[in-house]
């Protein structure tokens, strides 16, 4: 991997502005010292000039000061020297971010590891009842799953709740588990132009009784039929839904994107996306292993 | 030496326009600053009105405090100090008085287009192309008027705070054109030229210029003209200013990449970027040193005058700002204090404590004498002087506890390798602290509103100054 097209002229042309610069630091230094501190009791002079009435003294840069400024130009070279710096030259040290990332990784996995892997034989349900598991479960969740589904895992809008034992894409071990390690895609079609706006009211009227609802009744019959032709494929006739299309179930009075009748039109209107990501990649099957039965203990009291 | 009076007159005017708007811009963008400080703190006052939401009115606060009231206080002492020690008027007129129109121009259309989400999104360079442009011509204009009246000084040196003044007028002007280089989509929207880590190199390269030069080396200009004047003291140094000059001017170009670190920007930028930012220590130290030593001799009348106080004040907290950045700048320091509120704690003590300090003691001394009056009232500057330095102090410290403590709790880890606390966790720590930034600031406008008033009862009914040129004769 270079940065450069043409390395060599590069790296000269770095080396020759950082270094001559340092270098001409130095030179401003050395050629503004050579001045004598005036004996004790003497005025320094001013240099003879004067501006809308200010006068400049000609005092002799601060020891300390001085003393300072080589340190760090000391300090600067010798870091140029043992780190990467101008341009493609390596350190002495041999030091690179990514060798570094790459030993911190390795480092962890050998500490880490076993931690993890001794929790890798237990099933999910048995580990959901483990309190040591459920800790580091827990801390996985707040840092990686928090952020959508919430800190107690009662979700938002459009983020499923996780407590309350209604799962989309299936609520057994395995398929929770599946769901963390490889992401799941929601889609679901928009319906506006096949239905039109008032066929899109019916409909919802109908999809609203399923769960009790009070709607209009000539409206919940125009619906069904409606249903009965577009919906049912995915969402079963009975309106039960489907795990493994991640269907919902519209009968239980769960509902992911707002329960008002305006959301769910919405929702038949334009459709909607839901994602959630892979984690297997980020987390590893250890990790996923512990953060399933987490997860799955979340619902289980 | 003796002073003979010819009929040729100092361009008062124009510093004027630009001292005044000096005090309205700065009230504006710090009463923008404490509406998202309180945003921060108490997200509800967002109000879910988009224009109002911290997201646009952030930029606007940067643009207002640093482009309008830094800016403005830059344009108005520049302009007064290189005609005063060149002993010349200001060249071009006319060009001048365009600078003053076209800055206020772009700084109207900011306040318009920032808060309705017209963005480059580039930081510190949000303004879309077209006001790029105009920025651009404002500020070849600036330069040609700054250097036209350097050409007509009747003195044959030049006096090193327009060394400095001159350094951030070109330096800017390099720095605005290249980076807001970019392709224009429509009459309000572009994409840049640069990509990726380019990008990002390039948009540091300006960004920590536009401190380093906007925000120090101009202010600088300002330190070297009032200090000596308000003390009546020759300055310190000729030798350190030579020194920490050209340092200045060539370190802080390189410092930028300090921004990345721990990015995808490659090692050896990296490396660099950290290196010249430590060599920076020392070259911003002596700009610190002889504005602080030049008082020596008479420390006395740091007891009696508000207006050094604010002076002096300010260069302390520029060396204490300049001593904290190349230590942020280390990596393993960073590695700590990246993305925390330490780093907006460094920045305020820079921006309200140096930037904001000196530009009112510079206004302090400079507003009355061009309109020919007393200040109004001593005690109220010194009010301003003190209200104004506890809200800096509880503005730093609450952020450099904040920023320490978030840096802290996001690499804390347990035993078994997660993180202690999520980041949620270290939000819910952090309110507090935006509590007492947020008075902080409270205090910081409410010395702005006392200087307001002090300054217009100063001229109110007063007559403008007007000062001839004075004709040096040596003999």
């Amino acid at each position: 991997m270079s940065d450069f097209f043409n390395p060599v002229f590069w790296t000269i042309y770095i080396s020759i502005g950082s270094l001559g610069g340092i270098f001409w630091l130095i030179y401003l230094l050395v050629s503004n010292s050579k001045i004598k501190m005036p004996a004790d009791g003497e005025e320094v002079k001013s240099t003879g000039h004067a501006w809308d009435g200010i006068e400049e003294l000609n005092n002799p840069l601060p020891f300390w000061w001085v003393a300072l400024f080589y340190i760090t130009i000391v300090f600067g070279l010798g870091y140029l020297i043992l780190f990467p710096g101008l341009g493609t030259v390596k350190g002495v040290l041999g030091w690179t971010s990514s060798l570094e990332h790459s030993e911190e990784v390795e480092a962890a996995k050998v500490k880490y590891e076993p931690l993890y892997q001794q929790y890798a034989s237990i099933t999910i349900p048995e580990l959901a009842k483990n309190e040591e598991a459920n800790r580091t479960g827990g801390r996985l969740f707040a840092n990686n799953c928090a952020i959508c589904h919430g800190s107690d895992g009662r979700g938002a809008r459009g983020f499923p709740d996780l407590a309350d034992n209604d799962w989309l894409y299936g609520g057994s071990a395995e398929q929770i588990k599946s769901t963390i390690l490889n992401g799941r895609n929601g889609s679901m079609p928009a319906w506006n132009a096949i239905l039109g706006e008032e066929g899109v009211k019916s409909v919802a009227s109908y999809v609203l009784s399923l769960s009790g609802r009070e709607v209009p009744a000539n409206e919940v019959i125009e619906g069904k039929k409606i249903f009965g032709t577009n919906c049912a494929a995915c969402h079963q006739p009975d309106g039960k839904g489907m795990t493994a299309l991640g269907a919902p179930n519209l009968t239980d009075g769960v509902w992911l994107y707002g329960a008002s009748r305006s959301y769910i039109q919405d929702s038949i209107a334009d459709g909607r996306t839901g994602v959630m990501p892979a984690h297997q990649e980020l987390l590893g099957d250890a990790k996923v292993h512990i953060l399933a039965a987490y997860v799955y203990s979340l619902s289980q009291q | 030496m003796t002073e003979n009076v010819i009929s040729e007159q100092y361009n008062y005017k124009i510093v004027r326009q630009f001292a005044i708007m000096t005090v309205i811009w700065g009230i504006v963008g710090m009463t923008v600053g404490v509406i998202i400080a309180a945003q921060l703190a108490w997200p509800v006052l967002n109000f879910d009105l988009p224009w109002f939401s911290f997201g646009r009115l952030r930029p606007l606060h940067t643009n207002a405090v640093i482009f309008a009231f830094g800016g403005s206080a830059l344009f108005a002492t520049s302009y007064y100090v290189v005609q005063r020690t060149c002993y010349a008027s200001l060249f071009s007129p006319k060009l001048a008085s365009f600078t003053f129109w076209g800055w206020q121009t772009i700084i109207v259309s900011a306040v318009i287009t920032l808060p309705l989400g017209y963005t480059s999104s580039k930081e510190y360079a949000e303004l879309e192309w077209p006001i790029d442009l105009l920025i651009a011509l404002v500020w070849v204009s600036y330069a040609v008027v700054f250097f036209g009246t350097i050409v007509k000084r009747r003195v044959k040196h030049i006096y090193v705070a327009n060394w400095f003044f001159g350094a951030f007028i070109i330096t800017i002007a390099v720095l605005h054109i290249f980076n807001s280089m970019a392709l224009p989509v429509g009459a309000l929207k572009s994409y840049s030229m640069y990509s990726g880590v380019q990008d990002a190199m390039i948009q540091w390269w300006y960004g920590h210029n536009a401190v380093g030069f906007f925000l120090t080396a101009g202010f600088l200009g300002i330190m070297y003209y009032f200090i000596p004047k308000q003390a009546n003291r020759p300055v310190y140094s000729y030798r350190l200013s030579v020194v920490h000059f050209w340092a200045i001017s060539f370190t802080y170009i390189w410092a930028g990449a300090h921004h990345l670190h721990y990015t995808a920007l490659p090692d050896w930028t990296q490396s660099l970027g950290m290196v010249m930012s430590l060599i920076l220590l020392a070259p911003s130290w002596g700009g610190m040193i002889n504005g602080i030593m030049t008082l020596s001799g008479s420390w006395e009348k740091l007891r009696t005058d508000p207006i050094l106080k604010f002076l002096i004040v300010s260069v302390s907290f520029y060396g204490m700002s300049t001593f904290e950045g190349p230590m942020m700048a280390i990596k393993t320091v960073n590695a700590l204090s990246h993305y925390t509120d330490w780093t907006i704690g460094h920045v305020h003590s820079g921006a309200l404590g140096w930037v904001a300090f000196i530009s009112i003691g510079a206004m302090y001394y400079l507003i009355p004498r061009l309109f020919n009056r007393e200040i109004y009232s001593n005690s109220l500057v010194e009010t301003h002087f003190w209200i104004a330095t506890i809200g800096v102090v509880l503005y730093i410290t609450a952020m450099w506890i904040s920023g320490i403590m978030q840096g802290l709790m996001w690499r804390a880890i347990n035993a078994d390798g997660t993180l202690t606390y999520s980041f949620i966790e270290s939000v819910q720590a952090t309110h507090p602290f935006y509590v007492i930034r947020l008075l902080g600031g409270v205090f910081f406008l409410t010395g702005m509103l006392i200087m307001a008033y002090n300054l217009a009862k100063t001229i109110s009914g007063a007559k403008p100054a007007e000062a001839d040129v004075p004709v040096l004769v040596t003999h």
